[in-house]
């Protein structure tokens, strides 16, 4: 069972309900934090890393002595990454997305395999969870690639966690791509709700069943609930505007090692998705 | 000479536009007789990344051997360095004004891009 839990807006409290959740499940449960430009639930998690990995993307590489200025390269790309001026072509790595046009229609067999580095993988354990993240490298744009290759870091777990990037776009996709849920955390709020909206528009177009969580449930107003009334998205968990939560999570200790009662909350929220889920999740 | 000016029209009297890859239009003026071509940029306007570097190439395949305009960014820079073209940036008022300005040798041609590059 593999499930994401994503927002829309961020600062609903994604990484709470993830680490959370991942910890209430134990062994055979790994979390992975796919949300690669700010990962922070090591930060709740305190994880002993034992694998690093670097993570880097295909970039070309022009041989000038073979190279004719022909300038069949900068015309497939449409990143725009590779231009000629002169017979000289230039190539600006940061825009590759890595598609290989330009090695591909080469005439001259002038453009070969470079490496751009997107930044590093890190997998190890937090007691019997099992963990990894992914960290892009500061003044990288592109993350989906090392969101992918975290994703693939499954190991031996029966249950999978995904903490996803907030938003709507590429990034959030690529981390919830793949998953048999979505668990949505949004707060009561206009903002919240109308990002929320966007992420369920997301969601429906990738198949994928979905439900959720309302995080400072007791503040705002009730547009949301009368939202997931109205699109027939189950509301699987409230979680109260609670100041012993607040100020467990500004130390940087998750909810059901302050309030051990949170934990059956927590498992008893994965029940209720096993029952949502048609098949009961793809076997690891 | 050729030089291209990024303009906010389509003649010598279009103001300059202080973006280069997302100018809607470029003209390249022959400073000797003042005859120009002006170039629809709209294209890079909208582009989603690589306006600068779209831009510099397209003044470069013309044959323009300096740039006047406001911002010239890393990568547009890098580009019409390349091509062998000169900058010079801060430029403003109109076309006409920027490019006698030029003739009259009363610029700086700079020696960076005088932007950040941005996503």
């Amino acid at each position: 069972m593999i499930i994401s839990i994503a927002s829309g807006k961020g600062g609903t409290g994604k990484t709470t309900v993830a680490t959370n959740l991942a910890l209430s499940l134990g062994k055979g449960t790994r979390l992975l934090d796919c949300d690669v430009e700010e990962p922070n639930a090591h930060l709740f998690l305190h994880p002993e890393i034992t694998e690093t990995e670097e993570v880097s993307t295909v970039i070309p590489i022009i041989d000038d002595a073979l190279c004719t200025g022909c300038k069949k390269c900068a015309e497939i790309c449409r990143f725009r990454a590779l231009t000629v001026v002169g017979k000289k072509v230039l190539v600006f790595p940061e825009l590759c997305h890595s598609c290989g046009g330009c090695m591909e229609v080469c005439p001259e067999g002038a453009v070969t395999e470079g490496k751009r580095q997107l930044g590093v993988m890190e997998s190890g354990h937090c007691g019997e969870l099992g963990f990894s993240q992914g960290r892009l490298r500061v003044g990288e744009a592109m993350s989906p690639p090392l969101i992918k290759k975290v994703q693939k870091n499954r190991n031996d777990a029966s249950t999978i966690i995904i903490d996803a990037p907030p938003g709507t776009s590429c990034p959030v996709i690529a981390a919830m791509k793949g998953s048999d849920f979505v668990l949505m955390v949004t707060e009561p709020t206009p903002f919240g709700l109308h990002d929320l909206k966007l992420a369920v528009e997301a969601v429906k177009i990738l198949g994928i069943p979905s439900g959720l969580i309302i995080n400072r449930a007791d503040i705002g107003d009730d547009r949301v609930v009368a939202y997931a009334k109205e699109e027939g998205l189950p509301i699987l968990m409230e979680i109260p505007f609670d100041r012993k939560i607040a100020e467990a999570y500004s130390c940087g200790i998750p909810i059901v090692e302050a309030m051990p009662e949170w934990k059956n909350k927590f498992r008893s929220l994965y029940g209720r998705i096993e029952k949502l889920v048609p098949s009961g999740g793809q076997p690891q | 000479m050729l030089v291209a000016v990024t303009a906010k029209g389509t003649n010598l009297a279009a103001e300059v536009d202080p973006r280069f890859g997302r100018a809607p239009y470029i003209l390249i003026v022959d400073t000797e007789t003042m005859d120009f071509e002006s170039l629809d940029n709209s294209e890079n306007v909208n582009a989603f990344k690589g306006a600068g570097i779209q831009a510099a190439t397209m003044v470069a395949d013309k044959g323009a051997e300096v740039l006047l305009t406001g911002y010239c960014g890393p990568n547009a820079f890098k580009t019409v360095q390349a091509a062998g073209m000169k900058v010079v940036s801060d430029v403003a008022g109109t076309v006409e004004q920027a490019v006698k300005k030029f003739l009259a040798g009363n610029v700086t041609y700079s020696d960076n891009a005088n932007t950040e590059g941005h996503w």
